[in-house]
């Protein structure tokens, strides 16, 4: 296992500088938008990436609400939390797209709503994680993404409602897109997948030291009432 | 059932009892939302075919907030004597608990709704131009949006550090396309321009989806200590 890290962390470096080339330079310019179209090989990639991470997110609330499993738990939180990042990024490369090729930097069009209610729901989720008190984080999250879930078609119908004003999606919507674009477009995909999942390794790796840290510190409490009361007395009677 | 439904009416009715002998709640959502009428009255100004294109943004807006005041003391009164500790080692099904709260909210807003209506249609010169016995329909699954959700995750937020900041956090983002139904309906039927069928469908459909999933999962909420 020790090993297969370094190994895909190499891996996904390279593939990333390949696909920023690629994205770069390798593409051809769009005839009507320029250089500006290429912030395409960011925003896209990465809103796949993010939505991929949320639906990991749900499957591991409702294994979490089923087994009790305290992996399932932590997948979910390293996915919400990468998840968000993602999500950022294709809230901000979005506007800076939108304000040369539509005049506007934003508009309340159906995908760029959906993400940001799905951004706010996750912010929430971690919000309500960093917040909560008790042992019942785990349970509390687990609940509240099953929730930010069934929410999602409801949002995707009421702003449907609107009509919209996006770009058809041009990959599988009927859409034309040069095949050197698409190639360079799942190139980049790829690259952040792999990015997304490294990142998302070593925080989960993190994750479970940091609870094996917190259960050795609170056993040692418990063992040796005397020597924790002196570090409570020491460091305050912190909660 | 009948435990749950007897059980819910005792609920029910022990939390209307001291509501009508407190009126916390009922007060400070009033005063509350008046303040939100009085505020966004002289700091807009609107004529009255403005108004009657912002109007459901207000109205919703104001309950929106008012009602989180109401929500938030929820629970705090089973905390206080460890009522919630004693329904979680009693036999009683956890969902007449919540059937009871939600219901009560629902009450307590409702009658809020009643009380500012009339506020609303005199500082705003409403008067609506479509069907106007849609109103009600709105306003009652509207209020159910908010307050099942509301209660939830009022209990959910009980076990977090400074809870009355952590329900809004949680409530609004969920509720956003509850809120969007709810103020496009609202404009819709007062400007008559066109129709808030759609709207009102959507709202039921939130209602359901959520009232379904608030039943499911409060038994977790409620047991996790």
């Amino acid at each position: 296992m020790k090993r297969v890290f370094p190994i895909l962390a190499v891996l996904t470096a390279a593939l990333l500088s390949y696909a920023l080339y690629e994205a770069l330079v390798a593409a051809p310019t769009e005839q009507t938008m320029g250089d500006v179209q290429r912030i395409f090989y960011y925003h896209v990639p990465s809103a796949w990436t993010a939505f991929i991470l949320f639906f990991v997110n749900f499957f591991a609330s409702i294994a979490y609400l089923v087994w009790r499993a305290n992996k399932a738990d932590i997948v979910a939180l390293v996915t919400a939390e990468v998840g968000v990042i993602f999500c950022t990024v294709v809230l901000v490369t979005g506007p800076i797209w939108a304000r040369p090729v539509w005049g506007i930097w934003w508009t309340w069009d159906l995908r760029l709503t959906l993400t940001l209610v799905l951004w706010l729901i996750y912010v929430s989720y971690l919000v309500l994680r960093r917040f909560s008190s008790s042992g019942q984080t785990p349970l509390l999250a687990a609940v509240l993404a099953v929730f930010g879930a069934l929410d999602v078609p409801l949002v995707y119908f009421s702003i449907w409602f609107f009509r919209t004003q996006h770009p058809q999606p041009v990959v599988g919507g009927g859409g034309s897109i040069d095949p050197r674009m698409l190639h360079v477009l799942l190139i980049n995909w790829l690259a952040f997948s792999c990015f997304a999942a490294l990142v998302c390794w070593s925080r989960y790796r993190l994750e479970v030291i940091k609870r094996e840290v917190d259960e050795t510190l609170a056993l040692e409490a418990l063992l040796e009432p005397r020597s924790a009361q002196t570090k409570t007395s020491r460091y305050g009677s912190g909660g | 059932m009948s435990t749950v439904a007897s059980l819910t009416r005792a609920t029910l009715a022990k939390d209307l009892r001291l509501e009508w002998r407190s009126k916390d709640a009922i007060n400070s959502m009033l005063f509350f939302s008046l303040l939100v009428v009085v505020i966004f009255s002289f700091s807009f100004d609107p004529t009255a075919e403005e108004s009657r294109q912002i109007a459901g943004g207000l109205v919703w807006v104001a309950f929106l907030f008012a009602a989180v005041v109401a929500l938030n003391q929820t629970w705090a009164r089973e905390i206080r004597n460890q009522v919630l500790d004693a329904y979680r080692v009693s036999p009683a099904p956890p969902n007449a608990l919540f059937l009871a709260k939600a219901l009560g909210n629902f009450i307590f807003v409702t009658v809020l709704q009643a009380l500012m209506t009339p506020l609303f249609i005199v500082f705003y010169n409403l008067r609506a131009l479509g069907p106007a016995y849609q109103l009600p329909i709105v306003a009652a699954l509207g209020t159910w949006a908010l307050v099942v959700n509301g209660t939830f995750f009022a209990a959910m937020s009980l076990r977090t550090r400074s809870r009355e900041i952590m329900l809004p956090l949680l409530l609004f983002p969920i509720s956003i396309p509850a809120l969007l139904a709810m103020v496009e309906a609202t404009g819709a039927i007062l400007t008559g321009e066109f129709s808030a069928k759609f709207w009102i469908v959507l709202l039921a459909a939130y209602d359901l989806v959520f009232t379904i999933a608030s039943l499911f999962l409060f038994g977790f909420v409620l047991q996790a200590e």
